[in-house]
Order: structure tokens, then C-alpha cells, then sequence
């Protein structure tokens, strides 16, 4: 086992960044020019990553398998963003972000990574509004604020329901500068499929043409890897279709550890399946949380005639209703957090309680949320004795005020009015916390080889707090790597253009080549589809919200047979030297039929509950906090860092022990 | 599976020099549930498994903010239904029975690159040659409530900025023009204080690279701002005419 | 800039057709405004009209504004032509299934063609009157001084028995109605004119304008050919 060494600065922890910004090696502008980039992801954390050392004077190549660099998935990201500006006075403070941050993530997260995000998280809020970032404004014009995932401040910087768009809009409109002044080569419609290593070190990738089918060579000094999340080994998450681990997992098998993969965060609030058809699923905010109230029926026999379509929601008395979060955690009733939330609504609907067609959803209930600002609102009017049509009437106007676009997206989907029956809605695969392990410089294992944003495994530990994605992805982007990497990089200031004429660049080229003929020359007949979404029935049937042992060595045995079935079987019509969708899809499938697997080893080996990894045999048998998450501190309080062995399933775990030396760890209560 | 029988005709292309033509495919189970792009699945998954070419199209978040889907459904950008693209569109809006037809965006600057699938790059070079406000990723910067913005102009600078840049304005418009996308573009920067310096510099250079990438020009018929899933008004054009007039008129 | 940017680019040619659209929509009420004295079909009317006629051909300061009116008019329809080529362009490949009308009106997206249905019909109306009174063989007739005056009058009364000329003359204006209908309120958003609590006024006015003046213009052969 090879020491990890995740190279924390020495210090007291609020002036670790400083200091070692102040100790690390620079590059002359004039070496700078000297010496290329490549930043894989164009979104929140890449396309700052790619501005900046741009601008810095790198010479930088973007790549993006979509279309344009706007269109990573981070537009997708609804909520905020967290900043420790303590503009509305609420007793916010660096110290108090990151420590919400470590707790919320279960102890799992590094604390000096953590101290470093809540420390540049300020800047990220001006940043942004210099970029043109039309963030939400009071009637003052000065930023707003919200409060989210069930912290006890207001830090989230938000543009409607829009964060993640604008956020990234800004860092596109960074990245654009760069490109219209040739500072940075853009690659749209690419896609890596290998890291080049030479003499132990990233010099460059392989990327695919989607256009053109060419295989391309680029040489680089240092290979920046922001590609976002995994979640889409579930087949059905909240993730685009595109979203993969192809580039984070021929990192690792090129030899990146790949950080804690088990632990995923499943979000408790999002559209059900609906039918075989479903291709994905759509998230409603978590902001709905703070005026929706999530119930079941009581009766077994209520949830049954619901779900065959005798009763409706609104027939089920009051007294017959289970408020199932307030019964459980009346502190924080609805507003628990992601995991919480989640496995409750899971054991419930495990229970029989489910009041779809398929039993798995439960109500979200807004009708006494309008009730009440229906009843505020006839006062502000001046209403004498409204009556209760009116009170409804009214209550409505300020329930479609606050949250009109989501109900309309809800009913455009499911076809079904929220004013007038309560939601359905049922957790769904969101983010992952894994990724490949990176020290404190964001380098992975492989000297040249970064990881940031989401594609990493580093700041959120076992559960992310909602708004904090957003935070990482510019932090690493905009104002980390570009004094990290310029550390490793003093070295390569003779170094000269990288040759893609060596072997290393021949073999990584032909073992892309074979693979893309083996699935075309294949003569299978079922198409991709049909593997991936045997493989994410069995993750989340057995790799999901709640894990067992037996149930992750079965996810063992079969996802072995289906990889085994799709090399045999799988189906990919057309060439590789045109537009082929299908081509793209195979290889995505084939990458997450080996990380699936790690992903249950990891699970299997981590031998406790924390944040998003539950593990039945390891809750609370009894006192008030009978069936919660039971941590395991003495014993797992490391990052498990997996190092691939040459063939899927072989694997060998390092550890890096988690030291806490500004945190007291102590169990997550929030009853 | 669902029990609606349709009829589609699609646009199918092999490549940006075929000549392409319109292909009909019935389908058979789609269920009112399913989103159009899921009823597309539905059709390639079973052209798959008879060994043929699946239809190409764009598309990734699968709701609604990516920009990326891009059908023009039975004469309309992203199909019948307002405010929402064509991953949001779902089979309830139509009927058993029914013929759809469905092709590309048709437009010079958007050359086909398979099927319904488009090359929308010209759109990002319009951002490169001017949408952006030119300041360093320091960090270093002025506290982020230093410049008030009355809540009014930030709130239309983000209308602007809702703008997704699928394409459905050049898709729709009669002459092809990009105005509402380069409008909404430069309209944010301009009610902002930040992206006043150089708010001329920049209208104008955008104007030109749009001019370059062979759009047509803005007839003010409004079909665009119908059609525009996020509902960007044809106010900003009106704004950007402005800019770009002022621009012109004092440059020296 | 390579070229000028007042000139050549896609928004400098919608500024130069909303000028010339405005000025030409203030010179047909001026052109509207004399013409109405045609309804009066008395002696003295059409003394009047003639007298009229005269002033019009011959004041200094209404000849420069005409020369300019002439440059309006073939400006506005050659940028329009120059539109119309590029936006033809800019979509080689027609869609196989449209529905323009689910977005648009049709009025709207066919100015091209009512300009130069308007323009085929400005060259048929200045042959008839406007070259007959500045190089024809008019009747003569005297003013009040006695000075020999052309008349018009009789030329146009003349015209306008005729049934096909008075049809041709009425469907002409509702063509000129459609253009008005969008080109008015148009010319205003191409000059970047967009305010939200004036546009709906200026869009109000437009309408109007493009119903009234149309109708006052169809009018005259129509009172002259019943009254004949």
C-alpha cells in the first residue's frame, strides 16, 4: 500500500491557504507560454479552470462532448450558491460554513479542503457579479439572500430558480473571452477517452471527433479532468444523458485512485418514474421543502385504494394522515437533510405506504401552506370573514408566486395539477460525492492529472449540503487550481511541446481503436440501452439509498454477468467515422459496468452508515435515535482510495485516515 | 407502454452533403406519459434491434436548460405547447392516430450534421467576439455590493439571461435571424453596470459576427419571441437596436 | 469595423427602412391630405385641386422634399431587396411541414411582397398622374388670374370612371393597409423605439393609421366613380 500523502499545508487551519500560496513554486509569464493545458468539462469548475489559466497565459484546449462549453450540466443546478458574506447579519462566518459543511457531510470530508472552500467562497459572490451574473436583488439592489438544507443562516446567492445557469453562463462568457482572443483552443463535440501517461506523468489524452468519428491526439503539460459525476451508473437520475465517468475512470484506470465511490446522494424530492419509457428525472427544488408538508396515508388500506386509483389524496382525513418527517424529526420535520429525508420516504414506501401506481411516492403537500397565506393574505387585503374559496384563492396567488414555475414543470410532466391534489414525488440518484482522489492541490494520483469540481472526491465528504455544488465547482475553477497547478508545473518550464508521436500516444490510441471496432464489429442484438438499465436497477435496488451486505455481494455477482453479457451481446449499428450516438452511448455503458462494481466493493467494505452510504446492518437498534445512520469513527474515518489492478473487480483499497482537529465529531441529530 | 399509434415523418440525413429527405415511421405504444424525446427512444431502440441507422438529435439535461433538443415538431420550434423545449413536450399533447412530422433547425448558419441533428457554433462565436464583460478571474475584486442595481434592471438583465441558446428563434423566423439570441446577450450586459464599459464595444462586435455567420435579418414579425421557450422578449431587440444605433452614432 | 457601420450592416439596413418607412407614412398623409380636395367635385374644387396640382410641381422648397420622397421610395424598396436576397439565404433549405400562422402574422412576414405589389402600383399611379402633369399633354384650363393651368383634375376624373382603374386603386389600398399594419409599429422597434408603456400606444396608432389613411385614399375613386 503506497503512503497517500494528501500534502495539507502545515499551520492553524484559517491560515493553511494563505500560507501555502505564499510557499508554492509560480511560472514566469514568459514560461507560461510555454506550456499547454487541457481541461476536460466546460462546466462550472472547467470552464473556470480554462478562463483562468488563460488568462493567467497558459496555452489552454478546452473539450466538451456537447455542442457548445454552455451546455454542461451545471446549468441544470436549480437552487444557489453558498458564500460566507454574512450580508444579512445572521452571525455567518468562514469558520461557521465550513463547519456546517464537515458536519453535514457526516466527518468524512478532508476539514482543511473544506476551511479553504467556506475561505474563498466570498470571493466566488464577487466574482460573479463583476462577470454579470444577474443575481437576485433586494428592492436596495443589494444581493439576496435565502436559506437552504436546513442550516441556520441565510448564505445562499441565488437568480431565481436559475442558479446553476447564470453561474455557468458567467464562467462560459470568461471562457468565450478567452477563445475569441486564441488564448483558448475549444473542442466542442469531443470526447476523451484516455489519459497519456509518459514517464509516470499526464502528458496528454485521446479524444474522439463526434463529428467526424477522428481519433485525435493532444499532448499537454498538465490535464485537467472536470467532468462532472457519475450518477448516471443508476441509469435514471437527475443527471443529462450524457453525464459519464468515461474520463474520471480512464483516469483511474491509468492509475488515479478513485475516492469513497459509494457514496452517492440520492435527492428527496423529485418526480417519480412514471413507466419503462423513463430516460431520466426531474429534480423540484429542495426549496420546496419550506412550505410543503411530505405525508403518507396511516392506514395500509388508504395507501392501497390510492394506488389503485379508488381514493385521491385529498379523500384521506386528516387524522389518517402520516406527516412521517415531523413524527420522526420534530426539530427539523420537513427540512431535513437530502439523506435523511430520502431513506424515510423510502421506508415508508418499503412499508406499503407508496401512493403511485408503482408504490414509490409520497405526498407533497402544499394545500396547508395555501390555507395559511391565503388567511395572511386576506388580512393584508383587509378580507373580513373570507370565506374559504377565497381564503384558497388567495393563498394560491402566493404558493404561484413563490414556486409558479415548478408547479407548472410539474404539471407539464405528470399532467396532473399541483393546486388541486398534492404532489407525488419519490427520491432520485442526484450527485455523487465520490470521485477520483485528489490531495490538497487537487492532484490525483497521477503527477499532471487534476481532478475538480464534482469529478473529484474531495470537500463534501459523505452527504453534500444543498448549494455547496455550485460553490466547489467555481472555487476549484477560479481560485484554486490556478496557483496549485502552477506549482507542479515549474518543473516543465524546458520541458517544450509534447511529442504525440510517442509510444505511449500509439498504444493509448490503439486501445481506444480496438475497443470502438469490437462494439461495431460486434455481432450482438440488444442495444445499449437495455444493459445500462439492467445495471441501474440493480445499483439502486442494491447499491442505493440503503445497502446490505448480501444484497451488495449479489450486486457483485450480477453486474459481473451483465458486463459479461454486454461485451457478448451488446448491439452498435453504424461507423466510427461519422455521428454515432449509439458508439458514444456503448462506451459510457462500458465504463460505468466497471465503476458499478467498485462502487458496491466500497460500499461492501465500509462497515458503518454515514451520510449518503446506509447500510442496514449498521443503524441505531434503540434510544431515540433507533434507525439512523450509526457512524463508525474509531474504524472508518478515512477516505477509501481505490487503485484498479489491471481488470474490473480487482481493486486494492488505500486509506487516508481523516484527522479532525477543528471539528468535535459527534452524531447528526436532527430529531 | 401506452396504447397510442402515431405516425411519424422524420428528416433523415446521413451527413452534412446529403441531400436528406423526409422518412416515415409508424409507431406503435407510446404512452401519454412519455416525453417526445423518450417516444424518439422508444422508435431507435426498436430500429436498433432491426439493425438499422437510429435517428440522430441533440439533446442532454432533458429539462429544459441545456438547450440542447431542437426539433421543429409539426411546423413549430420545440412543437405545439409554449414556454417549454421540446425535452418538456410530452405525448399527452397529442393524439392516436396523429402524423408528426419533425425536422431539423433549417437555417445556413445551422448546417445539419446527421438527421436532426445541427451544428450551432456560430452561436458561440457570437459570444466569443463580444459576449462577455472583460474582467480577470482574480478574485481580486470589488465586494459584490459595492454597486447597487436596482432590482428592476436585474431582474430584466435576468430575462435576458434565461436565454438558453437552443436555437428556436433562428428556427422560427422566417428570415432566420439570430436577433433575439444576440439581443438577449447583449441587452443583460447592458442594463447591468458592469457590462457598461463596454457596452458599444461590444454590441457591435457581436452585430458584425452575426452578420458573418449568415443569418437573415429581424423582419419584427414576432414569431421568435413565441416560440422562445424562456419567453425572451422582442424588447431586447429593440434594446439591442438601440445599443448598437448609439454605438454607431458616437463612435469616433 | 471594415465597413461603416451605418451602412452596411443587418441593423443598418432596418434603421435606414424604418427612416424611409416613417418619412414615406408622413408624406402619404400629406399626399392624402390634398387629395381629399378631389371629393369636391364642384367648379371651384376642381379649380382649386388644379391650383393645387401647380404649386406642388413648381414651390422650391416642395421639389427638394419631392427629389428627397423619390430617394425614399427607391431606397426603401432597394433595402428591401437587399434584405429579402439575404434573408432568402440565410435558409437554403425550406422546412418540408410549416405553420407560420401558429406564430406570426402573414401580413408580416410578407412585406416583401406587398412592397412590391405597392411598388408595381406606384409605377402605374405616377405614369398615370404624376408623369401626365410633369411631361404630358394636359388639358389646359385658366386659374383665377387667367394664367393657363394643366388639369389634372379632368385627367383623374377621367381615370376614375373607369371601373377596373377604381378596383385596381381600392385593392391596392388594402394592400397598402397590410404593409402599414406592420411596417408602422416595426419601424418604431427597428430604431430600438420600445418602451412598455408607449409601445402599446405606438402600436394602437399604427393600426389606426394603417386603417384610416387606406381607406380615405380608396375613397376618392370611389365617390368620383359614383359620382361621375
Amino acid at each position: 500500500m503506497s503512503t497517500l500523502d494528501s500534502k495539507i499545508p502545515p499551520g492553524p487551519i484559517d491560515k493553511k491557504w494563505t500560507d501555502h500560496k505564499g510557499h508554492i513554486r509560480i511560472v514566469a509569464p514568459a514560461n507560461k507560454r510555454r506550456i499547454d493545458i487541457i481541461v476536460v468539462g466546460t462546466g462550472l469548475a472547467g470552464g473556470a479552470a480554462a478562463a483562468s489559466l488563460a488568462e493567467m497565459g497558459y496555452n489552454v484546449k478546452a473539450f466538451c462532448f456537447q455542442d457548445s462549453a454552455r451546455r454542461a450540466h451545471s446549468i441544470a443546478a436549480q437552487g444557489g450558491i453558498n458564500a460566507a458574506k454574512n450580508y444579512q447579519n445572521d452571525g455567518d462566518s468562514t469558520y461557521r460554513l465550513f463547519y456546517d459543511t464537515v458536519k453535514g457531510g457526516d466527518y468524512r470530508a478532508r476539514e482543511a479542503n473544506v476551511y479553504r472552500l467556506a475561505e474563498v467562497s466570498a470571493n466566488i459572490i464577487d466574482q460573479c457579479v463583476a462577470q454579470g451574473v444577474p443575481f437576485a436583488r433586494d428592492y436596495g439592489g443589494l444581493l439576496d439572500n435565502r436559506s437552504f438544507g436546513g442550516v441556520q443562516v441565510s448564505r445562499t446567492f441565488y437568480a431565481r430558480g436559475q442558479t446553476g445557469q447564470q453561474l455557468l453562463l458567467g464562467a462560459y462568457s470568461a471562457l468565450m473571452r478567452q477563445v475569441g482572443k486564441g488564448a483558448v483552443k475549444m473542442y466542442d463535440r469531443h470526447e476523451m477517452l484516455d489519459v497519456v501517461v509518459v514517464d509516470g506523468k499526464a502528458r496528454g489524452i485521446i479524444a474522439r471527433n463526434l463529428i467526424t468519428g477522428e481519433i485525435e491526439r493532444h499532448g499537454a503539460h498538465a490535464v485537467l479532468l472536470c467532468t462532472g459525476g457519475y450518477g448516471n451508473v443508476f441509469f435514471l437520475s437527475t443527471n443529462a444523458m450524457g453525464s459519464n465517468v468515461t474520463a474520471a475512470w480512464k483516469a483511474h484506470k491509468r492509475g488515479a485512485f478513485f475516492g469513497n465511490p459509494c457514496y452517492t446522494q440520492i435527492h428527496p424530492t423529485c418526480i417519480p418514474v412514471s413507466g419503462t419509457h423513463q430516460s431520466k428525472l426531474t429534480l423540484m427544488s429542495e426549496s420546496l421543502r419550506n412550505d410543503g408538508r411530505i405525508w403518507v396515508p396511516a392506514k395500509l388500506e388508504d395507501a392501497k385504494a390510492i394506488r389503485e386509483g379508488k381514493k385521491k389524496g385529498s379523500d384521506i382525513p386528516e387524522s389518517d394522515r402520516d406527516y412521517y418527517l415531523e413524527r420522526r424529526y420534530p426539530a427539523f420535520g420537513n427540512l431535513v437533510p437530502r439523506d435523511v429525508a430520502s431513506r424515510a420516504a423510502k421506508e415508508r414506501c418499503d412499508a406499503g405506504f407508496g401512493v403511485n401506481k408503482t408504490g414509490e411516492a409520497v405526498y407533497l403537500d402544499f394545500s396547508a401552506a395555501i390555507e395559511r397565506y391565503g388567511k395572511l393574505e386576506a388580512n393584508v387585503k383587509k378580507i373580513d370573514n373570507p370565506s374559504k374559496e377565497k381564503i384558497i384563492e388567495l393563498g394560491r396567488a402566493v404558493v404561484s408566486e413563490k414556486y409558479g414555475n415548478l408547479f407548472d414543470m410539474y404539471e407539464n410532466i405528470v399532467g396532473e395539477n399541483p393546486y388541486d391534489h398534492a404532489m407525488k414525488i419519490y427520491p432520485a440518484v442526484h450527485y455523487t460525492m465520490g470521485g477520483l482522489w485528489v490531495d490538497y492541490n487537487l492532484q490525483t494520483t497521477v503527477p499532471g492529472l487534476f481532478a475538480l469540481g464534482e469529478a473529484n472526491f474531495s470537500d463534501h465528504g459523505a452527504n453534500r449540503l444543498g448549494a455547496s455544488a455550485l460553490m466547489q465547482g467555481l472555487a476549484d475553477g477560479y481560485f484554486v487550481i490556478p496557483y496549485t497547478v502552477g506549482d507542479y508545473l515549474a518543473d516543465d518550464i524546458r520541458t517544450g511541446p509534447i511529442d504525440t508521436k510517442r509510444p505511449e500516444f500509439d498504444a493509448a490510441e490503439k486501445d481506444v481503436k480496438d475497443r470502438i471496432n469490437h462494439f461495431l464489429n460486434n455481432k450482438g442484438t440488444k442495444p445499449v440501452d437495455d444493459f445500462h438499465r439492467a445495471l441501474g436497477k440493480v445499483m439502486w435496488d442494491k447499491c442505493g439509498m440503503a445497502r446490505n451486505a448480501e444484497g451488495l455481494k449479489q450486486a457483485i455477482q450480477e453486474i459481473r454477468a451483465i458486463r459479461e453479457d454486454f461485451w457478448q451481446n451488446v448491439r452498435v449499428p453504424g461507423s466510427g467515422n461519422a455521428f454515432n450516438q449509439e458508439l458514444e452511448k456503448a462506451g459510457r455503458v462500458a465504463d460505468f459496468l466497471e465503476l458499478g462494481e467498485l462502487m458496491c466493493m466500497d460500499a461492501l467494505d465500509r462497515n458503518e452508515s454515514c451520510g449518503g452510504h446506509f447500510r442496514e446492518e449498521y443503524a441505531e437498534t434503540d434510544g431515540p435515535q433507533k434507525g439512523e445512520a450509526k457512524r463508525d469513527d474509531e474504524n472508518f474515518a478515512y477516505v477509501a482510495a481505490w487503485e484498479w489492478l489491471g481488470e474490473a473487480g480487482k481493486a486494492e483499497l488505500h486509506k487516508e485516515p481523516l484527522t479532525f482537529e477543528e471539528v468535535k465529531l459527534t452524531q447528526r441529530s436532527y430529531k | 407502454m401506452g396504447n397510442m399509434k402515431l405516425n411519424l415523418k422524420i428528416w433523415r440525413q446521413k451527413g452534412p452533403n446529403d441531400k436528406g429527405q423526409m422518412v416515415t415511421y409508424p409507431v406503435n405504444n407510446v404512452s401519454e406519459d412519455m416525453s417526445f424525446l423518450e417516444m424518439l427512444d422508444v422508435l431507435n431502440d426498436d430500429l436498433v434491434r432491426k439493425g438499422e441507422d437510429p435517428i440522430a438529435f441533440d439533446h442532454d439535461c432533458r429539462e429544459g436548460i441545456c438547450g440542447s433538443c431542437s426539433l421543429f415538431i409539426n411546423g413549430e420550434a420545440h412543437g405545439p405547447g409554449r414556454l417549454i423545449t421540446t425535452c418538456q413536450l410530452h405525448m399527452r399533447k397529442f393524439k392516436d392516430g396523429d402524423t408528426i412530422h419533425v425536422e431539423p433547425w433549417r437555417a445556413e448558419a445551422f448546417p445539419v450534421i446527421k438527421d436532426l441533428a445541427t451544428d450551432r457554433g456560430a452561436f458561440d462565436r457570437i459570444q466569443a467576439a463580444g459576449g462577455f464583460v472583460s474582467v480577470n478571474t482574480s478574485g481580486n475584486l470589488v465586494d459584490g455590493n459595492a454597486v447597487p442595481i436596482p432590482k428592476d434592471d436585474a431582474d430584466k438583465a435576468f430575462d435576458a439571461a434565461t436565454c438558453i441558446g437552443c436555437g428556436a428563434c433562428v428556427a422560427t423566423c422566417v428570415n432566420s435571424s439570430a436577433m433575439l439570441f444576440v439581443a438577449a446577450k447583449v441587452s443583460q450586459f447592458a442594463l447591468l453596470p458592469q457590462g457598461r464599459p463596454e457596452a458599444k464595444r461590444r454590441v457591435q462586435a457581436m452585430v458584425e459576427q452575426m452578420d458573418k455567420e449568415g443569418f437573415g435579418n429581424c423582419s419584427n414579425t414576432g414569431a421568435c419571441e413565441v416560440e422562445c421557450p424562456k419567453g425572451i422578449s422582442l424588447e431586447h431587440i429593440a434594446r439591442m437596436n438601440r445599443e448598437y444605433l448609439a454605438a454607431s452614432v458616437t463612435k469616433e | 469595423m471594415a465597413r461603416s457601420a451605418l451602412l452596411g450592416s443587418s441593423l443598418a439596413k432596418k434603421y435606414w427602412m424604418a427612416l424611409t418607412g416613417l418619412f414615406l407614412c408622413i408624406f402619404l398623409i400629406a399626399h392624402l391630405a390634398g387629395n381629399l380636395q378631389l371629393l369636391d367635385m364642384s367648379p371651384e374644387g376642381q379649380l382649386k385641386f388644379n391650383e393645387y396640382a401647380r404649386f406642388m410641381t413648381t414651390f422650391p422648397p416642395v421639389k427638394v422634399v419631392s427629389y428627397l420622397l423619390y430617394a425614399s421610395i427607391l431606397f426603401h424598396a432597394f433595402d428591401g431587396f437587399l434584405l429579402t436576397i439575404q434573408n432568402r439565404k440565410a435558409r437554403p433549405v425550406k422546412y418540408a411541414y410549416e405553420k407560420p400562422g401558429a406564430n406570426s402574422d402573414w401580413y408580416a412576414r410578407q412585406m416583401a411582397l406587398l412592397g412590391t405589389l405597392i411598388l408595381v402600383f406606384l409605377v402605374i399611379h405616377m405614369k398615370h398622374f404624376w408623369y401626365e402633369m410633369h411631361f404630358g399633354d394636359l388639358p389646359m384650363t385658366v386659374d383665377k388670374d387667367g394664367a393657363p393651368l394643366k388639369d389634372l383634375y379632368t385627367v383623374v376624373a377621367a381615370a376614375f370612371t373607369q371601373l377596373w382603374y377604381v378596383a385596381l386603386y381600392v385593392v391596392m389600398m388594402g394592400v397598402l393597409a397590410f404593409h402599414l399594419l406592420h411596417g408602422f409599429a416595426s419601424s418604431f422597434q427597428s430604431l430600438g423605439l420600445n418602451h412598455p408603456r408607449y409601445t402599446p400606444i405606438i402600436k394602437n396608432v399604427g393600426v389606426f393609421f394603417a386603417v384610416i389613411v387606406p381607406i380615405f385614399f380608396a375613397l376618392i375613386p370611389v365617390w368620383m366613380f359614383i359620382n361621375a
